[in-house]
């Protein structure tokens, strides 16, 4: 047996855009064990339930996260509404659905690159971000912002698109599906990519459903599984294909958030055509009083919403599950027996958001 | 492996050296702003009523409302653009415009005259 020697990864690493800590115990170059410990850039922002009015709040939860603003102020909202028993106009909630799938292109998109620069391939990775930014560029016309986006309110959302927005994502999509053409290619099919990540990190279904896998990892490994089926906002509306693989090794997950992105096209554009007149919110009169979990499907997957309201502007309890927080169990796990060359790839094919994790 | 190229990047790689950049040179060339942009909130001082709803709505407390004085305060290092003061605002006195305010190296606070309500007897 070789000799035994752990080797710390992280929390600073330039492969990881956020900071986790692995202790990898390793025999040789394989990896054994791998401990992970998180708490680096906990926040608080949970307990501040207690001291912001619940309206004021979804700023706040669109904090959590940088990638994922648009979809945490849509759950928290969801949540609260469903305690209010509000029912959001059929705008509002189309417009909501347009920004969390575009919301859902930029993640996956930054998360291409992230992957091609893990491996290495510069212009790969450049190319992802270039595509990203006119995604990020329709974020700044039609909210304001890039990132975060501030236009969930609870009772709808606070800002309309007139039909030369919409016509204007359209178009863009349009160029973004043909630019979109030569990545895929690459991603699929370039010699260099498929020696990296085929067969590497394989994480058999039976497992990812016994660790509790969410998003995109369970889909690569054959899980039908997406909580857009619930039919929340105007999903019930869409046609909408769930995406897997069966193979569950890194390629697959590749492969699955290459295929969403253009499912999230698709998805965009079938908004836009359906989008009806309207109302975009209504006035929320009155306080939240009860309890209610809200599921929504985020880039990195299912993402649980819990808020207790008591009569009054401040909630008791905020408490938000995110999808990175199920996908560790299934890392750790798919850590034991991989080479520690792969191991960075490994990690980033989770798609981890650590600040959602500890928020 | 099946389905397996070679060179699959090359063309878009030689296309990118000879395209103009992607990025703005910035600050050589100035920054474009949507007509969205949130850039930093402004104030149409004769219309305040210093009502103080802005200050009791913003989530970071950037907003002083000092009703005796009659004047609005505004933290620019705290404010984070949500929005929210614009929303409230009865007499819709307060927007958001693009544009950001100009880096300092201390923080300051700016204060603007309002048009009170007279005081209640």
């Amino acid at each position: 047996m070789a000799k035994r020697s752990i080797v710390p990864f992280g929390p600073q690493h330039p492969v990881l855009p956020e900071p986790v800590h692995l202790d990898l115990v390793l025999e040789d170059e394989v990896v054994v064990e791998a401990i992970p410990s998180i708490g680096f850039i906990h926040r608080g922002l949970e307990k501040l339930v207690e001291k912001k009015d619940f309206k004021q709040y979804v700023y706040i939860a669109e904090r959590v996260c940088g990638i994922c603003s648009c979809g945490h102020g849509m759950g928290y909202c969801e949540a609260v509404e469903n305690v209010m028993g509000i029912q959001v106009p059929r705008r509002g909630a189309y417009l909501r659905t347009i920004w969390e799938e575009m919301s859902r292109v930029h993640s996956h998109l930054l998360w291409l690159g992230l992957l091609a620069d893990a491996m290495g391939f510069e212009s790969l990775f450049m190319e992802s971000w270039r595509l990203r930014e006119k995604i990020l560029d329709m974020f700044d016309a039609t909210t304001g912002g890039r990132i975060i986006f501030s236009v969930m309110c609870v009772g709808g959302v606070s800002k309309d698109m007139d039909s030369s927005m919409l016509k204007g994502i359209s178009d863009t999509i349009k160029t973004m599906e043909e630019e979109f053409v030569p990545i895929m290619e690459t991603f699929l099919r370039d010699y260099s990519v498929q020696a990296r990540l085929k067969g590497v990190g394989v994480l058999p279904l039976k497992q990812a459903r016994l660790l509790g896998a969410v998003g995109p990892m369970l889909r690569a490994s054959g899980e039908e599984y997406d909580c857009r089926r619930l039919g929340y906002e105007a999903y019930n509306d869409l046609d909408l294909q769930i995406i897997t693989s069966t193979e569950g090794d890194c390629y697959a997950r590749c492969e699955v958030r290459l295929k969403e992105i253009l499912q999230s096209f698709s998805l965009i554009r079938q908004a836009i055509d359906k989008i009806p007149q309207g109302d975009i919110n209504i006035p929320v009169k009155g306080n939240p009083s009860g309890e209610y979990f809200a599921r929504i499907e985020q880039p990195r997957g299912e993402a649980i919403y819990y808020i207790k309201g008591n009569g009054t502007k401040f909630l008791d309890r905020f408490r938000l599950r995110t999808p990175t927080t199920s996908n560790i169990p299934p890392m750790v796990e798919m850590l034991k027996g991989c080479q520690m060359a792969d191991v960075p790839l490994l990690i980033l094919t989770i798609d981890p958001c650590i600040s959602c994790t500890e928020r | 492996m099946d389905n397996v190229k070679f060179l699959t990047f090359a063309r878009t790689a030689i296309k990118n050296m000879f395209s103009k950049p992607a990025t703005v040179g910035y600050p050589y060339e100035p920054a474009k702003f949507t007509q969205r942009s949130r850039g930093h909130v402004e104030i149409a001082g004769d219309q305040c009523i210093c009502c103080g709803m802005c200050m009791r709505s913003c989530p970071p407390g950037a907003i002083l409302v000092d009703r005796k004085a009659g004047t609005w305060t505004i933290n620019r290092f705290d404010c984070v653009q949500c929005g929210s003061c614009v929303s409230v605002c009865p007499k819709k006195c307060l927007s958001i415009v693009p544009g950001y305010t100009s880096p300092q190296n201390h923080m300051e606070s700016e204060t603007f005259k309002a048009s009170p309500l007279p005081a209640k007897h």
